[in-house]
């Protein structure tokens, strides 16, 4: 039993979504889908530890829901939108996930990304055709 | 007879969603993104178009990872939108057309695509924001709609090709319905970002720029790029705008492109809205 390789997994600080790591991380994934209902959400809240054992995480997996370790759970298989319904409730939205990943906060994540606007509808206008106004 | 009158793009992020929620549209970060819709409303309003298929992606309302179709259609009367796990007020139901839906899902398995058909599809925010981006708000929305989910979140996904021809194949399906009906394809998502990883909040506007000249005039170039190499790209979400191959397909080979817009970041993302018509 072997999981075949793939080129994706050579694209730099990216993880590609797939069925090794679906599999892996299966019941961290189904405890988060859990949270679209708010019962669970409550259930959870109650007790974190006990409604991690319900779901057979592993003490790893664990340890990271129950510290809240957002980077952690990442890094453990959590798929992102998966992710998301445990973080945003908590107030850490998916741009300060993708923040901890470069040991940055929110806010500078943010800044990084607004400068893709800058000089943007110069280009556009030189490209042509683009609605701007 | 049924007829795809234009195809559209669109974002789709849960952002734009809550900067409507919010009443944030005409705010310095989100003006000039939510005004490049105007020439599409102005051309929805004109057209009056009967019903509208939103091609997306689910992210874990519908389906979880226990069963994931590759590409699914609703067969169903309506649509519900419901919480994500973040508390939000779901939308207004959406009314969809049973009858055609199950004539689009026995022609595309016909032409040997074969879908997931259900009867019972939660709608999350991949399709809802789109709804609401291109009509606004309503208590009864003001056309029937149809979700049709491409997974782009567990791979092995489908490749570009692979969408694009679902879209061949949706307009040999609609055409050869019998009902007169106007039908717009909407392509939604994209375009480049990646919400993870060390990489996490990469865009890449000349790789956004370039994809949407070949979405309107050379789509080959965009369908026979691999997965890796779109991902490489336009991020490992990014990927997410293969989807808009299926809406290129089903306009024909050439299209008339009535608008192009393109904004970023819109969140993590480069934004990019075209309005097309099948063309000569
Ligand atoms: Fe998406």
């Amino acid at each position: 039993m072997v999981w075949k390789k793939h080129d994706y997994e050579d694209i730099p600080g990216s993880y590609v979504f797939d069925g090794k790591i679906a599999h892996s991380a299966y019941a961290m994934n189904k405890l988060f889908y859990s949270f679209n209902d708010e019962s669970c959400r409550e259930e959870f809240n109650a007790d974190p530890a006990a409604y991690c054992d319900k779901f057979g995480l592993t003490d790893e997996q664990k340890a990271l829901v129950v510290k809240q370790d957002f980077l952690g759970v990442l890094r453990s298989g959590a798929n992102i939108y998966y992710m998301a319904k445990f973080a945003i409730p908590r107030g850490v939205s998916v741009q300060d996930a993708g923040a901890a990943f470069q040991g940055i906060t929110g806010d500078e994540f943010r800044e990084k990304l607004l400068e893709k606007r800058e000089g943007l509808e110069e280009r556009l206008k030189k490209e042509g055709g683009y609605w701007n106004g | 007879m049924a007829e795809i009158i234009g195809g559209i793009t669109t974002s789709h992020i849960p952002a734009v969603g809550n900067a409507i929620s919010d009443g944030l549209t005409q705010e310095h970060y989100w003006k000039r993104f939510f005004d490049g819709y105007q020439p599409v409303h102005q051309w929805l309003e004109e057209k009056k178009p009967d019903l509208i298929i939103v091609v997306y992606n689910d992210h874990g309302l519908n389906f979880f990872l226990d069963k994931v179709p590759t590409f699914a259609i609703g067969c169903a009367d309506a649509y519900q939108n419901a919480d994500e796990g973040w508390g939000l007020k779901p939308t207004a139901p959406f009314d969809g057309d049973a009858e055609f839906s199950w004539h689009v899902a026995e022609s595309l398995i016909n032409q040997e695509f074969d879908m997931c058909t259900c009867q019972e599809m939660l709608v999350d925010h991949g399709f809802v924001n789109p709804m609401r981006v291109l009509f606004g708000d309503h208590e009864v929305w003001p056309i029937k709609a149809i979700p049709l989910a491409v997974n782009t979140v567990q791979h092995p996904l489908p490749s570009a090709r692979r969408c694009y021809k679902l879209g061949q194949a949706l307009k040999v399906a609609i055409d050869s319905y019998p009902e007169d009906m106007k039908v717009v394809i909407a392509g939604t998502g994209g375009m480049s970002h990646q919400l993870q990883g060390e990489r996490a909040g990469m865009i890449n506007v000349d790789y956004d720029l370039e994809c949407i000249e070949s979405i309107i005039n050379d789509p080959d170039w965009f369908a026979d790029q691999s997965t890796d190499h779109i991902m490489e790209q336009a991020g490992t979400e990014g990927i997410e705008t293969i989807m808009w191959m299926v809406m290129r397909g089903a306009l024909g080979e050439k299209v008339n492109c009535l608008h192009k817009h393109y904004h970023a970041p819109i969140s993590n993302t480069g934004a990019g809205v075209l309005l097309l018509e099948g063309g000569a």
